[in-house]
């Protein structure tokens, strides 16, 4: 209300200045967005084509497509879902409906996955090369690849489950406990339903992160741009295959502002599905069941 | 207290018993990530750590794995001095559009514009590095060569970091009460006094919050700053000049590192993480000296 247009009339020196300030900062800032996604869709867009999105890439990625590479970051989002959907709505139905917050388990819980959130990508690339490819021998694979990105998004996917799990209003355990229901089948078939909304804007944010990331991968899943046959061969994301041709590859800019594109493209579908499911979720707040 | 309600009403069946079990599970799963990555770091990284010490990471003159130089310092000031510079320029822009968005905006303009800065939030680095590797380094080039420097790193990560601190500013400028603001205008206050009198000290937390995660966040990238600095090892003089941060090391160096290499290159992704760490306490002292205001 007022908080938007507070008004005065008492003018002083200092309020042109500001205004001065505050729009000259906005043009700025928007002049570098516009630059930045004017060049990526001008000289991406002359890539995109059909035969780009499906055929394979050829002399080192400066001419053919990146049907491969599709497929391979494909398989890696797919195994890091397998694997953080059910660590991660375990573990949020877990903090949120099995146990008291006072509990020393919950509470390193918290800490951790603060802690989790923090941690830089390159750092999360270092553990997945020791852990994954070393330890457990997996090597550089979509399968390792796919785990450590798993670690990555995990505490984001918690979080909105926890947050979704929460709107839903305490009267549902209390009249299912009195209708004698159990508490599995309360949490199957009452709870979960009802935290959908958050669970799914939590995986998008989560693919969102998995889908944009480079460094965790340069050292778990490698940079074989052939097409993966098994979840153990290497296979090159999309990140990565921009990172390559921009870096490597002497005349591979064209092919990495396409596929630049293409992963802006993924990433604002998702956005877009994100804010559109978040404000749905704000208003309907719980699922009439 | 709810959470006591659930528990001591609930039925436990044996499969309620299952079902509590597994969850159990996959909490404990998730709990032991972090301890399984803290105690990978400390195992890769203890065969140096124990030969030559930490200190030999600061004090050794050069970087030179291979033959038994571990000093890490260049890369820990490239590291820094491209945070410092990217979060001295995302700060005051990203802070004046939280209180463009908030206080001065036509209502119209507010939402398109936070729209706008969400997208530029969304974009992912990789892409950064590639728009600052083909565009922004041959413009700095023709001032000075090389063109992969320092000053290209700044400008990159500025960008990047910017929809962060302005993303939390606006958040937290929102959760200003509107009773503040009124009584603020109420007592003949110019726009401007009411912000910076009023809504900038209430925020204050928040603010150093979206500041706080700018700066983890700049400290952690890795592929924009990999693709634009220019990778090489020294303490630069001017801005112009290529650094390696540490995180670019990492990336550059892992693909072919060895033994007591591969160990150092670990220690390096301790320190980052040691830094993170202290970012971290900082936000939680932050927040608590909110909570007693």
């Amino acid at each position: 209300m007022i908080k938007q247009r507070p008004r005065s009339r008492r003018s002083s020196f200092g309020e042109p200045l500001m205004q001065g300030l505050l729009w000259s900062s906005v043009l700025l800032i928007t002049g570098a967005f516009m630059w930045l996604c004017s060049d990526i869709v001008r000289h991406g867009f002359r890539q995109l084509s059909w035969d780009f999105l499906t055929q394979l890439p050829r002399d080192t990625g400066r001419s053919g497509g990146i049907g491969p590479i599709l497929v391979s970051t494909g398989l890696i989002i797919g195994v890091c879902l397998g694997v953080s959907i059910p660590l991660g709505v375990g573990t949020a139905v877990f903090l949120n409906e099995f146990s008291a917050p006072q509990r020393w388990l919950s509470q390193f819980l918290g800490i951790s996955l603060d802690i989790l959130a923090g941690v830089p990508s390159i750092v999360f690339g270092l553990f997945g090369n020791a852990f994954f490819c070393k330890t457990l021998g997996l090597g550089f694979s979509i399968l390792s690849g796919g785990l450590t990105l798993a670690c990555m998004v995990l505490p984001i996917l918690i979080r909105s489950t926890q947050a979704g799990l929460q709107s839903v209003p305490n009267d549902y355990r209390l009249s299912a406990a009195a209708l004698g229901v159990s508490r599995s089948a309360v949490l199957w078939q009452v709870l979960l339903p009802a935290a959908m909304p958050g669970l799914v804007v939590g995986l998008l944010l989560g693919i969102g992160r998995a889908i944009a990331e480079t460094a965790a991968l340069l050292f778990t899943s490698g940079y074989v741009d052939r097409m993966p046959t098994s979840l153990m061969d290497s296979g090159r994301a999309l990140s990565v295959h921009i990172y390559d041709l921009a870096v490597n590859v002497a005349g591979g800019e064209q092919n990495a502002y396409g596929t630049a594109l293409v992963l802006v493209l993924l990433l604002m579908m998702i956005n877009g599905s994100v804010s559109w499911l978040g404000k749905r979720f704000q208003q309907t707040r719980i699922l009439d069941v | 207290m709810t959470t006591l309600l659930k528990r001591s009403i609930l039925s436990r069946s044996y499969g309620d018993r299952f079902v509590a079990a597994l969850f159990q599970g996959f909490a404990i799963a998730s709990g032991a990530i972090v301890l399984l990555i803290i105690l990978f770091l400390l195992r890769e990284s203890y065969p140096i750590l124990h030969r030559v010490g930490v200190l030999r990471f600061f004090r050794d003159p050069s970087w030179h794995p291979t033959s038994g130089e571990f000093g890490a310092m260049p890369m820990l000031w490239g590291s820094l001095l491209v945070t410092l510079g990217s979060v001295l320029i995302a700060t005051p822009l990203g802070i004046l559009s939280a209180i463009f968005c908030q206080y001065y905006a036509p209502p119209r303009l507010a939402p398109l514009y936070r729209r706008l800065i969400e997208l530029l939030a969304g974009i992912p680095s990789v892409v950064y590095g590639l728009w600052g590797l083909v565009v922004l380094v041959p413009l700095v080039r023709r001032i000075q060569p090389p063109g992969t420097s320092l000053l290209t790193g700044i400008w990159v990560l500025a960008l990047m970091i910017l929809p962060t601190i302005m993303l939390v500013a606006d958040a937290s400028l929102a959760n200003v009460p509107a009773a503040y603001l009124r009584g603020a205008a109420a007592l003949g206050l110019s726009r401007w006094a009411i912000v910076r009198g009023v809504a900038i000290p209430t925020a204050q937390a928040g603010l150093m919050t979206g500041i706080l995660l700018a700066i983890g966040r700049a400290i952690g990238e890795t592929m924009a700053v990999l693709m634009v600095c220019g990778n090489v090892v020294q303490v630069p003089d001017s801005l112009f000049d290529p650094v390696r941060t540490l995180t670019a090391n990492i990336a550059l160096e892992m693909a072919y590192a060895m033994n007591e290499h591969r160990s150092a290159l670990f220690v390096s992704g301790l320190i980052l993480t040691g830094l993170i760490a202290i970012l971290v306490t900082i936000g939680e002292w932050v927040n608590r000296g909110q909570m007693y205001d």
